[in-house]
């Protein structure tokens, strides 16, 4: 394997419904860096049917490139068949490094394309860089349960694979009009070679709780004593416009929702704002929000493990602070309404 | 006669697990080696194909010889046989190492008797990458089916199934050819207490062992460190949040210095905000 014939940094674009997801922008804002300092291109690999016309939103948010396969084998989402997309477009134009979102699809597809390769794949990286000279890829994540970070290489393949988290990289500001180039692309790939069928999509009518795609999320522990004494999470929660967040052991109370766990066995979140009330910080909560922008914990007990992962903390009672911020922030943001419209 | 086959890992149980504070690392020796808790649901739904369809369960792992005690749970679950692979030249895997020396497990197992179902759990609560499993089933070159949280049917003799995936905002029914390889979502099944018969054999239950020499066609080089493509090269306590500042004063003064830290990124504030 000579890696020089290996060039480019490569984005899996992701896309439902005809959108592109999230992640997929996220990735490309993180790819761009990368690529950058390599000196290399950004391309971004959209696989679908009629999805050509996403081309331009991949452009918009910093692709050089973009390798498309737009058949109709392609309609559903299937393992084998993007699968062997990826695999085509590797083998004919060889990225050194490809990247896909941590979402159920995008681990699915990469441990596969990653054992034909074969290569390493680092799952759920939280931080990328890039070496300038060797290409070699640094990706980094939480280990051991996510007490320590750890940088993973890999030094002797290529190309090199990561999924990435979602909300952890940042997308760039999307430039209308940005253009690239195409590189339209089809493998031969019958249905009848493809061995499992998607035979219908059912989308669940009950708008079901996604709080890791919140920006502010407010979260109540067991110090709240009571199921009742919960409902003060969830109506500050409503005055910000942030999603509830709870601990293990509130849920397993049975106060809320498995939704609504945050930690090592519920949701990893990476909200903006993340509120901790009477929660005390077992290890296996603050691993799901220690990578929150700004975390702000209220808690009677001085000692509580939560301060120590907090940028701003109120030695306190919950039932005394918190209704005073619920009734500060509702006119100092009735007031923002105010100021906005008035600019408007 | 239906036989299915569910892999499981034995790992430490990182809820109880207790923290070095000099090193801000896990100090494993505090940790209890349990049964991975996503694999316990992968046993638990093969156990129930076995009541509805009839057939065999089996249950393979990697891992140093205490690991037996995981397979022994595996049979109090209600699994017929355990197969464990321990050898030091197995040391050191990353998954793809991992895939490979499970699928020979796999491919001599089935020798034995041929196997049409392959279930994971979704993850291992101390690796949680879940790319084991479909790395299995590619190297396999069955379909791999991820993210299952129903098995609808299963038809051994016309040698397909039907499973729900779940989706972010649903689920879809997909049809696949069998033999193929789930992994399963928590949800899929509650793993109950075992019944008193099952614990009694699993009290007696002696595994099968079996070294790299005991395992065929295998290649070394793809074997435990030496197969691994992924190297850790280092590892470093994250950085911690630089606050931890204590807001002091009354509950009135304590919330309005709150209030203007978080006004700060009054962006969010403004309409849905945020990307």
């Amino acid at each position: 394997m000579d890696f020089k014939d290996y060039k480019g940094v490569w984005v899996f674009i992701e896309q439902k419904d005809d959108q592109v997801a999230s992640v997929s922008l996220e990735l490309l804002g993180a790819g761009r860096k990368l690529a950058d300092k390599r000196g290399v291109e950004l391309a971004g690999i959209l696989i679908g049917e009629n999805v050509k016309h996403l081309t331009k939103t991949v452009f918009e948010y910093g692709a050089d490139t973009v390798y498309l396969y737009d058949q109709p084998i392609f309609k559903h989402y299937r393992t084998e068949s993007y699968m062997k997309g990826v695999l085509d477009c590797s083998d004919k134009h060889k990225p050194e490094i490809i990247l896909f979102g941590a979402t159920s699809t995008g681990k699915d597809l990469a441990s596969a394309v990653a054992t034909d390769l074969p290569t390493g794949l680092t799952a759920d990286t939280t931080e990328l860089d890039v070496e300038e000279d060797t290409g070699l890829l640094l990706a980094s994540r939480p280990a051991f349960g996510g007490n320590i970070m750890a940088t993973i290489l890999c030094k002797k393949y290529r190309p090199q694979m990561a999924t990435v988290r979602s909300k952890v990289m940042k997308a760039l500001e999307p430039e209308p009009g940005r253009a690239g180039k195409i590189v339209e692309e089809t493998i031969s790939l019958k249905e009848d070679d493809i061995r499992t069928k998607v035979l219908e999509i059912v989308k669940e009518t009950v708008r079901k709780v996604r709080i890791d795609e919140a920006d502010i999320i407010v979260a109540g522990g067991k110090g709240l004593g009571s199921y009742e004494g919960f409902q003060l999470i969830h109506h500050l929660a409503e005055t910000i416009g942030g999603a509830v967040g709870a601990s293990r052991d509130v849920v397993e109370a049975g106060w809320i929702d498995h939704a609504h766990q945050v930690g090592q066995t519920g949701v990893t979140v990476t909200p903006k704002i993340y509120f901790a009330i009477g929660i005390s910080g077992a290890i296996q909560h603050i691993v799901g929000m220690k990578n929150s922008g700004l975390i702000i914990a209220i808690n009677k007990d001085k000692e509580a493990p939560i301060f120590q992962n907090c940028h701003y903390g109120i030695v306190g009672d919950a039932f005394e602070i918190v209704p005073i911020l619920i009734e500060m922030f509702e006119n100092a943001l009735s007031k923002e309404k105010v100021d906005i419209a008035s600019k408007g | 006669m239906l036989h299915i086959v569910a892999c499981i890992k034995q790992v430490p149980d990182t809820k109880i697990i207790k923290m070095n504070p000099k090193t801000n690392t896990m100090d494993r020796r505090t940790a209890p080696a349990i049964l991975n808790p996503y694999d316990a649901h992968a046993v638990e739904e093969a156990v129930r194909l076995k009541e509805r369809y009839g057939g065999t369960v089996s249950v393979v792992t990697m891992g140093p010889p205490p690991a037996v005690t995981a397979i022994k749970k595996c049979i109090e679950i209600g699994a017929d046989e355990g197969y464990l692979i321990t050898d030091r030249r197995f040391a050191g895997a990353d998954t793809l190492a991992t895939s490979y020396a499970v699928t020979k497990a796999i491919e001599k197992i089935s020798k034995e008797k041929p196997v049409d179902l392959i279930i994971c759990g979704k993850m291992s609560i101390d690796g949680d990458t879940g790319q084991v499993g479909p790395g299995i089933a590619r190297r396999l070159d069955i379909p791999p089916l991820t993210s299952v949280n129903k098995v609808v049917e299963l038809n051994p003799d016309e040698k397909y199934a039907i499973v729900h995936r779940k989706l972010e905002d649903g689920y879809e029914v997909v049809r696949s050819t069998l033999p193929c390889l789930f992994s399963v979502e928590k949800t899929i099944n509650e793993v109950p207490y075992s019944p008193l018969p099952n614990m009694l054999r699993a009290a007696r239950y002696q595994p099968h062992i079996w070294s790299v020499d005991d395992l065929e066609d295998v290649d070394i080089k793809q074997l435990g460190l030496k197969g691994s493509p992924t190297i850790v090269s280092k590892v470093w306590a994250p950085p911690k949040p630089a606050g931890g500042t204590f807001l002091e004063g009354s509950p009135r003064e304590q919330a309005e210095q709150l209030l203007s830290v978080v006004l700060e990124k009054k962006e969010l504030f403004q309409g849905k905000g945020g990307m």
